[in-house]
């Protein structure tokens, strides 16, 4: 597939909108995901620690 | 060290287990992605009836089947922790709901990106799309329960409970458009037919499928690896790991 310029990519043939819609929620989501995740794990070891010092 | 079934059923070796394998995982859940979405944007041609808005079915299919499927895993771990006493088993449960919860979410809300140009409406209550929202509210209720139960191990077994049941939901989503009349269209792809899509397209979906796979065990061992924390908190083994210091 030869999208021929980005302004074309973009447009996917005038569905960007929806096309577009569709990657960029997947995207916020699986990235803000992970991050959560990893915070909580985080921040789980840290109480564990505070707990073991006082 | 030794790989054996009841390594699962250890927290500490779990945990060892998993902090080894989730860059493993996060590193085919790129590579994936990447290729995927290339061959989807770059390789795979226009449809020739949906023009290229059909491009968002290499999220939208990847997303539903996942969400199917952790409701599956969710449900096997919940009962097996129920049913045998192994708390690390419902601790896995309880990390693969949000996962899925968030692939509910997204089967939706690509399939509605995708209805509105090709239907002409972002939402109809047809069998296909009520029974995934109905997949979201599962999700969502289980994990509304497990919080809300003080004891844990209660809690595992009421959200043990409810997963199981909800579990009769996953086979009418699946079959929901050969036994009523949906807008939703037709499997693409099925285990007894020739898929009914261009060889491109379906190798773009099939990687984008692996990538939300590995990624679901990425996201999954580290959220369980955190929950493990929490609930393993003042055991030996946890004493041990927090004395060495916050970067481990």
């Amino acid at each position: 597939m030869n999208w021929g310029s980005l302004d074309n990519f973009l447009a996917m043939g005038g569905n960007g909108l929806y096309v577009w819609g569709s990657y960029v929620m997947t995207a916020v989501l699986m990235l803000v995901e992970p991050l959560l995740a990893v915070r909580r794990r985080r921040h789980a070891l840290r109480e564990a620690q505070e707990e073991q010092e006082s | 060290m030794g790989l054996t079934f009841y390594t699962f059923s250890s927290p500490p070796k779990f945990y060892a287990l998993t902090g080894v394998l989730v860059p493993v995982c996060w590193a085919f859940a790129i590579v994936l992605t990447v290729i995927g979405l290339w061959i989807g944007f770059f390789v795979a041609p226009t449809d020739a009836t949906q023009g290229e808005v059909y491009r968002v079915i290499f999220i939208h299919v990847p997303a539903a089947w996942m969400a199917m499927w952790l409701y599956l895993v969710m449900a096997f771990w919940a009962a097996i922790g129920w049913a045998f006493k192994a708390r690390l088993a419902s601790m896995v449960a309880r990390a693969t709901a949000p996962t899925g919860a968030i692939f509910a979410f997204l089967a939706l809300w690509t399939g509605a990106f995708w209805g509105k140009p090709t239907w002409g409406t972002w939402w109809v209550w047809d069998a296909r799309l009520t029974s995934t929202l109905i997949l979201l509210f599962l999700y969502l209720g289980y994990i509304a329960l497990v919080e809300a139960i003080d004891d844990p191990r209660r809690a595992d077994q009421a959200g043990a409970l409810l997963s199981i049941v909800g579990t009769v939901n996953v086979p009418i989503i699946y079959f929901s458009v050969k036994w009523w009349n949906t807008l939703h269209q037709g499997a693409s792809v099925s285990l007894t037919a020739a898929p009914k899509m261009a060889t491109t397209m379906l190798t773009a979906m099939l990687i984008m499928t692996l990538a939300f796979w590995a990624y679901s065990f990425a996201v999954i061992f580290t959220r369980a690896r955190g929950i493990v924390l929490e609930r393993e908190r003042g055991t030996a083994w946890v004493n041990q790991l927090a004395g060495k210091g916050s970067r481990s």
